[in-house]
This record gives C-alpha cells, sequence and structure tokens, in this order.
C-alpha cells in the first residue's frame, strides 16, 4: 500500500490559522455531543408523550400517535433533515422563513429538531413495548385502588416501563450520536464533517476518518458502561434482580 | 412561495425513477442478499467459538456498530482503490465506480447488522437438533445448511426485512458521494430548477409510501409465520 502516514499531522495548524487539527476534530466532538444530547431531550419528551398516547384508553389519541410514529419512521432521516432545513423556511410566511435562514446556527438547531423528532417515533415505540410488558393487572389494580389515569400512568407504569426498556433506549441513545453525522449535509460541523474537512485540505484521508472512528468507539463504551452502571442502580429488587447486559448497539 | 409547481416533477419523472430509484432499488436488493450472505458467515464463525476467529468476528460487528454510516461511506470511499490495489497487485489504486463503491460500503456495514439478526436466529434453534443431526452422522456444515440454516432464516425473516427497509431509507446517504440515487437526482433538479420545495417533498412522499408499504406487507408475513409456529 503507497500511502504516505503521517500522524504528525495532527498537530499542524488547521486552515483555519488558529487550531491545530486536532483541535478541530476535538471541536468537532463536542458539536456531535451537544447536538445528540440536545435531540435526545426532545426524543425523549416527545417520544414519551406519544408511546404513552399509543397505549392510553382514547381512541383518537391511539390512531394520531400511530400516525406520528409511521410518518418519522418511514422517511429516511436524510430526506427530514432536507424538509427542515431547505424546505421548512420556504413553507412559512416570508418574514418568518427569513428569520429561520438567518438564525445564527441554523443548521445545529435543524439538526437537533429533526434528529429529535426522528428518534423520537423510535423511543415512543419503546416506551409502547415497555409498557405493553408490564401485567395488565397493575394498571387495572391501579384504577381500581382510586388513581386516576395519568396518576397510574406515572407512579405505576412509567417507572417500571423506562427501566424495562433501559438497553433498547440505551442502543437508541448510542443511534442518536450516529446520526448526528448526517447533519454534516445541512453544513454541521460535527465530527465527521471535521474529519472530512481535514482529509480534504491536508490530504491524509486514513489519519482523519482513525481520528474520528476513534472518537466515536471512545463515546460509545462511555456510553455503554454509563448505562450498565444506571441499570444496576435502578434495577428493581427481585423483579429485574437479573438484568442482563445491555445489548450493545 | 411561489405556487406549488407539479410540472418539475412530472417532468423529471423518467430521470427520477429509471435513473435514481433503479440504483436504489439495485443497491438495496444487492447490498441486502450480500449482507445477508456476509452476516450469516459472520454469525456462524462468531458462534462456532474457534477462538480467535470469533473474536476478530465480534470485533468486526462491534466496530461497524459503533460508527456512524456516513463516516463508513467516507472510509470505504478512500480505502476500496487501495483494497482493490492490494488484491489484484496493481501498481495504483484501483479507481472503482460510484455503484460499486457504495456496494462494497453497504454490503459490508449492513452485513453486522445482518449478523446479529442472524446470531439471535441460530440461537433460538434449540440445542438437541444440532445433537440429533450429529448423532445421525451428519457434518458440522450438514448441520448448518439443512438444519440450522433454513429454521434461522425462516424466523428471523420478517426481521431481515425490516432491516431491509431500514437499508432502503439508508441509501439515502449516499448523497454525501454526490451519487445519483433517487434523493440525489431529486437534488441535481432541485438545484438546477429552483425548486427545492416541491422534488424535497416528493422525494420524501415517495420514501414515505414505498416504506410504509414494504413494512406492512413484513407485518402481513409476520403474523402468517407466528400462526405456523
Amino acid at each position: 500500500m503507497n500511502y504516505n502516514w503521517n500522524w504528525a499531522i495532527f498537530w499542524d495548524l488547521s486552515p483555519d490559522g488558529a487550531h491545530t487539527y486536532w483541535q478541530t476534530i476535538a471541536a468537532g466532538a463536542a458539536w456531535t455531543l451537544a447536538t445528540a444530547l440536545s435531540a435526545w431531550i426532545i426524543a425523549l419528551a416527545i417520544g414519551s408523550l406519544v408511546g404513552v398516547l399509543r397505549t392510553a384508553p382514547l381512541k383518537w389519541g391511539a390512531r394520531v400517535a400511530a400516525a406520528y410514529v409511521e410518518l418519522f419512521r418511514n422517511i429516511p432521516l436524510l430526506v427530514q433533515m432536507f424538509l427542515w432545513y431547505f424546505v421548512l423556511p420556504e413553507l412559512l410566511p416570508a418574514a418568518w422563513g427569513t428569520w429561520l435562514k438567518q438564525l445564527p446556527n441554523a443548521s445545529f438547531w435543524t439538526a437537533v429538531i429533526s434528529l429529535g423528532l426522528y428518534t423520537s417515533a423510535r423511543v415512543a415505540e419503546q416506551v409502547r413495548a415497555g409498557i405493553q410488558s408490564i401485567p395488565r393487572g397493575q394498571s387495572v389494580a391501579a384504577l381500581a385502588l382510586g388513581l386516576t389515569l395519568p396518576q397510574t400512568y406515572g407512579y405505576v407504569l412509567l417507572p417500571m416501563a423506562y427501566r424495562i426498556i433501559l438497553p433498547p433506549l440505551t442502543s437508541e441513545f448510542l443511534n442518536i450520536i450516529k446520526n448526528s453525522a448526517v447533519a454534516l449535509t445541512i453544513g454541521l460541523l460535527e465530527l465527521t464533517a471535521r474529519a472530512r474537512a481535514m482529509q480534504e485540505f491536508s490530504f491524509q484521508v486514513f489519519e482523519a476518518f482513525t481520528a474520528a472512528t476513534a472518537v466515536y468507539i471512545v463515546i460509545n463504551i462511555v456510553v455503554v458502561t454509563l448505562m450498565r452502571f444506571i441499570e444496576r442502580r435502578v434495577a428493581v429488587p427481585g423483579y429485574l434482580g437479573s438484568v442482563k447486559a445491555a445489548p450493545v448497539q | 412561495m411561489a405556487g406549488f409547481d407539479f410540472d418539475v416533477i412530472q417532468r423529471s419523472l423518467p430521470y427520477l425513477f429509471l435513473e435514481g430509484m433503479r440504483f436504489t432499488l439495485t443497491l438495496t436488493a444487492l447490498a441486502a442478499l450480500g449482507g445477508i450472505a456476509f452476516g450469516t458467515l459472520l454469525a456462524l464463525v462468531r458462534l462456532a467459538a474457534v477462538q480467535p476467529f470469533a473474536l476478530l468476528a465480534a470485533g468486526y460487528v462491534n466496530l461497524m456498530r459503533a460508527v456512524p454510516l456516513v463516516l463508513v461511506i467516507f472510509w470505504f470511499y478512500f480505502l476500496v482503490p487501495y483494497m482493490g490495489q492490494w488484491i489484484t497487485g496493481a501498481e495504483r489504486p484501483i479507481a472503482v465506480g460510484a455503484f460499486w463503491s457504495s456496494l462494497i460500503t453497504f454490503t459490508l456495514f449492513e452485513a453486522a447488522y445482518f449478523s446479529e439478526i442472524m446470531r439471535a436466529g441460530i440461537q433460538s434453534i434449540p440445542r438437541a437438533q444440532v445433537q440429533a443431526s450429529y448423532a445421525l452422522g451428519m457434518t458440522y456444515l450438514q448441520t448448518i445448511a439443512s438444519i440450522v440454516l433454513p429454521q434461522a432464516l425462516r424466523n428471523m425473516l420478517p426481521v431481515l426485512l425490516t432491516q431491509t427497509i431500514i437499508l432502503f431509507q439508508d441509501t439515502s446517504l449516499v448523497y454525501v458521494l454526490s451519487i445519483t440515487d433517487f434523493l440525489g437526482a431529486a437534488s441535481k433538479v432541485a438545484r438546477r430548477d429552483g425548486r427545492l420545495v416541491e422534488m424535497y417533498l416528493f422525494a420524501a412522499f415517495v420514501y414515505f409510501l414505498i416504506s410504509l408499504a414494504a413494512s406492512q406487507l413484513v407485518r402481513r408475513l409476520q403474523r402468517r409465520v407466528a400462526i405456523v409456529k
């Protein structure tokens, strides 16, 4: 393989004239994490709401929630990002559209919203599965004790459901970190975009991509370790006592 | 917004479908077949418990699943020419076309996901069946080919097809290499004619219809498989 390896490239100055290449990669990792974490808040909040709606005894609610999940699950993430970034400002009244386009960090906010909504559909399915895996007797008993429906969800169903779906939620969280790389198509300078830029300017293709890959792997390991710890901490004795290791994804 | 222009969609339909969608569907089908084949191999190696190889297969699967697809696409775009050079012993890195580069990428990437599905499928077969087939004098390969895999494939068919729908959506990411897949074609027309709203909404609509129809079919199939069990 006649490729000139040059690992020292990371200490060279990047074209912005102020930072070395490894500093730009680190900044990219920070953007990746910021995007993923902000989007995760949206995904978890809306996903929980939609998941609850799908199981609640409200016919219209279940239908709306099912339609929501199908809509966001069946369009590729990249296309959804384009819709939010290129199409939405055109469909809004002119003044709003201009405001949106001129927003500082527009690609970051667009990425957060589209990634959050895209992932919320998947989270909703997990939440639904978690709630449905709880024996029916528990919700019936809660209602019989005089708890209202919101109380039943808040005190009985959801605390158990979240514990049950912690492993798949971990996978979904890892997915949101990986999927944030798609945001490079709308100009967000996250980790993969920085590696790509480094490759274009320095011609050190494989060093740049190796660095990005290594960072993703480290993030992955940290998240998995942290979630295993949380899983052990929140396990309900006797019920989920033998929590098996989360499937790593 | 100056009126929704259906005409631009109609004019570009042949280009969108005959060129773009054909690329997308061909890539999806071939990458799914290749991915399932290689993924099954990975799963078998991983379960065969021949230590170094099992570890290697597990490492490969975990590595692929830890990295974003976009990054993997970039990796292989630059790596495949060198792999070609290494395999053929040529003097210079070999120029590989857009189609082959993305086919290799998606096959190797999705194989990691397919291998996890096949691993679950293989592990769901009762051990007694394997022991029985050994007792009958069948070899390892015979056992795998005529006892384990037919059942594992059948049990996992709905999951494999669902993963293929995800693969179909994922192929839109070849956009980052400026390849003319369905989204790439829509994007090119959108930019040429300044009709981003129409083209991207139409692309979303088409992806939605195909994925929804496919997932409904899988659901129906799943029910049928479930009854058999």
